[in-house]
């Protein structure tokens, strides 16, 4: 006799009909705008209120974000033929080790995701769910013009145009391929804004976008 | 079995017209005789290679499948096509003879909407399964807007 | 078995007590082949059933190819295979100009046999690493072949920089010949680094003969008999290691391959092991073809469209051709139907890995999970040209 086959809910992403619902599904989680912890923001608050606190508080930024930046670890997100410039990246002649960032394939222990390839519409849940399992703070990088904004497959009917209509992009490589040297460079350029991460407050939310 | 053998023995089929040089044969029949002439070069010209098989829109005159396969140790190499009419969207399956037709069916049949009778799975294989329209067809726009995407 | 068991797990006890459970290997994993979901069926650790989901890296090849001029889609076929880009482009330029009936001159010719075993060089020292990797895992000893062979494969594309400009994705090819000449010195460099390669190969077969582990995890593993290679369709090395002699270089000779001399390698035992030797000699092999042309290019134009030319209008007359060429994978050809105008009216485009990967569901059930792993890297597929 069959023994009943346990009842498992259907992931929740299926039950919702577009990007606009889910986003607002995920509008129920508290996120404040710096990312950083409730407690970090009311222990900071509380040591601003002293004259002078500043003092305290800028080094231990500094020193948090030098912390942050040297230590950015991408998730392996590799889609197309950036991809395979990104591996040639991750490899020992244009080493990004040296940079501290040691490509790791599971989002959940991961900060960066480097977006390399076109993103396609069968692709793009899976994309923000892997976004998603990633802890704060997050950055992602978008690698290559498909990344960008559907670069030569703009015109497809199964191309999303640019991932940032999909995650909220930190950094824009262009280049199709970008050599290892562009991408290099954009990842010092997000060092560098990790470095300002406090100064320059909340990340700027994805514009609406106008077609 | 060579070049001109097959040639010979396909222009036996009266409803067959034969054409291409040297060992590119081309051979046209009418969609009944699909799966047969499929077969038959299989066991009948040694064509055991199965290189592609596809569908052109030639809008108001209907759909056209072709298929590809190739005889390595003559060599020669056969392209079969065949007309479904205008408005038909069915075609006999080949994929149990040659099962490197399964995936290349459901290609033809997630891009052009034919529909291959006697295929053992025939579902979507590129684009999503809830996915609507048949994209290369004429009819259908190449930047077609796909919310939420857009 | 529908897509709709997505990335959850799912346990069904049957009536022996047996447990199967429905694993995915998900569009995102560290295999690092691209975009590929597969459906596994487990009954422990072996695999029973397998659906390979495609498609997730559909980006509208064909529908495209018939809103762009032929003079425009050399550069975006080249992203079907990008590890083997030459290749790729080749195919769809080698159709126009069959079915407008271009003559390319024969420097071209040698120019485009050049590059192309070149790339196969390049392909194969990707292909040799990121499968090696995925056996030994990335922070295991598999990181070991993989940087050894990228450091490789950069030396390639210094040569492939230096002669067009781009080091993945060319635009080299273009109907009526090739759009770049080989400077000065570059004959001088290539020599050196097919030597160095050469050289550093027996590093690599010693290296990897010589351990125990890559032996046992590829002898005897996914096997493909010949009577199922033939049937399903596949191509290239894997067709070669199943113990058919068939390779498109000798069976339908293109541009003017029928001057070179080299070895064709078959296998007959049809398992990983057996696709990696093959793939072993034909780099020797691509290495001798490339020195056979150094030593005697011919002069001449470039392409029988030059200056201005390349950039005008090809008119392609109402017709249909297909065109084949032996790219690393296998098979790359193009189906092209002409009207007449400008831009084709219908495009297809054959990928070798389509029909590489359309033979997994058939030898995967049996083998255990990290099999799965040794045999897709085998199988060496790119995602550009599964999904187009």
């Amino acid at each position: 006799m069959k023994r009943p086959v346990p009842v498992v809910p259907a992931p929740v992403w299926k039950d919702i009909k577009d990007l606009q619902e889910w986003q607002e599904h995920h509008k129920s989680r508290p996120e404040t705008g710096d990312k950083h912890s409730s407690l970090f923001e009311s222990l900071t608050d509380g040591i601003h209120r002293f004259p002078g606190g500043f003092v305290v508080t800028t080094p231990a930024d500094a020193f948090l974000n030098w912390a942050r930046k040297s230590s950015v670890w991408p998730v392996s997100f590799g889609l197309a033929c950036c991809a395979i410039e990104m591996m040639a990246t991750f490899a020992s002649r244009f080493d990004v080790e040296r940079l501290g960032m040691v490509p790791w394939a599971s989002p959940r222990h991961s900060d960066l995701m480097i977006v390399s390839g076109t993103v396609t519409i069968k692709m793009a849940p899976m994309l923000l769910r892997i976004y998603d399992q990633m802890p704060d703070p997050k950055w992602a990088v978008s690698m290559g013009s498909c990344a960008n904004s559907g670069g030569p497959f703009r015109h497809g009917y199964h191309v999303v145009k640019g991932v940032d209509r999909v995650i909220p992009v930190d950094v824009y490589v262009p280049g199709c391929p970008p050599p290892p040297e562009s991408l290099l460079n954009g990842l010092l350029l997000l060092q560098d804004q990790i470095s300002h991460f406090r100064r320059t407050g909340q990340r700027a939310a994805p514009s609406p976008k106008v077609d | 079995m060579d070049a001109i053998q097959a040639r010979a023995r396909l222009a036996e089929n009266p409803d067959a017209v034969v054409t291409g040089e040297g060992a590119a044969i081309v051979v046209t029949v009418p969609a009944a005789q699909w799966a047969e002439l499929a077969s038959f070069a299989k066991e009948g010209l040694g064509c055991t290679f199965f290189s592609f098989l596809s569908a052109v829109d030639w809008k108001e005159d209907g759909l056209e499948v072709v298929a590809w396969m190739d005889n390595l140790d003559a060599p020669f190499s056969l392209l079969m096509k065949t007309r479904l009419g205008t408005g038909v969207t069915t075609c006999a399956s080949l994929a149990l003879t040659y099962r490197g037709a399964g995936w290349m069916e459901r290609e033809a049949f997630d891009m052009f909407g034919i529909v291959f009778e006697g295929h053992p799975d025939l579902r979507r294989i590129l684009l999503d399964d809830d996915w609507v329209g048949h994209p290369l067809l004429k009819s259908y726009a190449v930047d077609t807007p796909y919310p939420p995407y857009r | 078995m529908s897509s709709e068991h997505g990335p959850l797990v799912i346990k069904q006890l049957d009536y022996t007590g047996a447990e199967r459970l429905t694993m995915n290997m998900g569009p995102q994993h560290p295999s690092a082949h691209g975009v590929f979901r597969a459906i596994l069926t487990l009954e422990g650790e072996t695999v029973v059933g397998v659906d390979a989901v495609i498609g997730y890296l559909h980006r509208c090849h064909e529908k495209l190819a018939e809103t762009l001029a032929y003079v425009q889609y050399p550069s975006i076929a080249s992203k079907t295979d990008y590890v083997a880009a030459m290749s790729s482009e080749l195919a769809y330029v080698m159709a126009a100009e069959r079915l407008a009936k271009i003559d390319v001159p024969k420097r071209a010719q040698y120019l485009r046999v050049l590059v192309g075993e070149l790339q196969r060089v390049a392909s194969h020292c990707l292909w040799l690493g990121t499968w090696c990797m995925d056996m030994g895992g990335a922070l295991g000893g598999g990181a070991t072949v993989f940087l050894y062979c990228i450091r490789e494969r950069e030396l390639v594309l210094d040569l492939f920089e230096s002669l067009t400009g781009a080091r993945l994705l060319y635009g080299f090819h273009q109907v009526g010949g090739v759009r770049y000449d080989m400077p000065e010195h570059w004959a001088t460099e290539c020599r050196s680094t097919v030597d160095l390669i050469e050289k550093r190969l027996l590093e690599y077969e010693e290296m990897l003969e010589g351990n125990a582990f890559f032996m046992m995890r590829t002898k005897g593993v996914g096997v493909i008999s010949r009577e199922l290679a033939l049937d399903v369709g596949i191509s290239g090395p894997l067709l070669r290691a199943s113990g058919v002699n068939c390779d498109l270089r000798r069976l339908a000779p293109y541009s003017s391959y029928e001057d070179f001399e080299f070895r064709v390698p078959v296998e007959t035992s049809g398992d990983c092991y057996a696709r990696y030797k093959v793939r072993m000699v034909e780099f020797r092999e691509s290495i001798k073809i490339v020195r056979q042309i150094l030593d005697g290019l011919p002069e001449g134009p470039i392409s029988s469209r030059p200056g201005v030319k390349a950039v005008a209008q090809v008119r392609v007359p109402k017709g249909e051709m297909y065109a084949r060429v032996e790219g690393p994978r296998g098979e790359v050809g193009c189906y092209l139907v002409g009207d007449g105008g400008p831009r084709p009216y219908r495009m297809k485009w054959r990928g070798a890995s389509f029909s590489n990967l359309a033979v997994l569901p058939h030898i995967i059930p049996g083998h255990s999970v990290a099999d799965v792993v040794a045999i897709m890297g085998s199988v060496d597929p790119v995602f550009g040209e599964v999904d187009r």
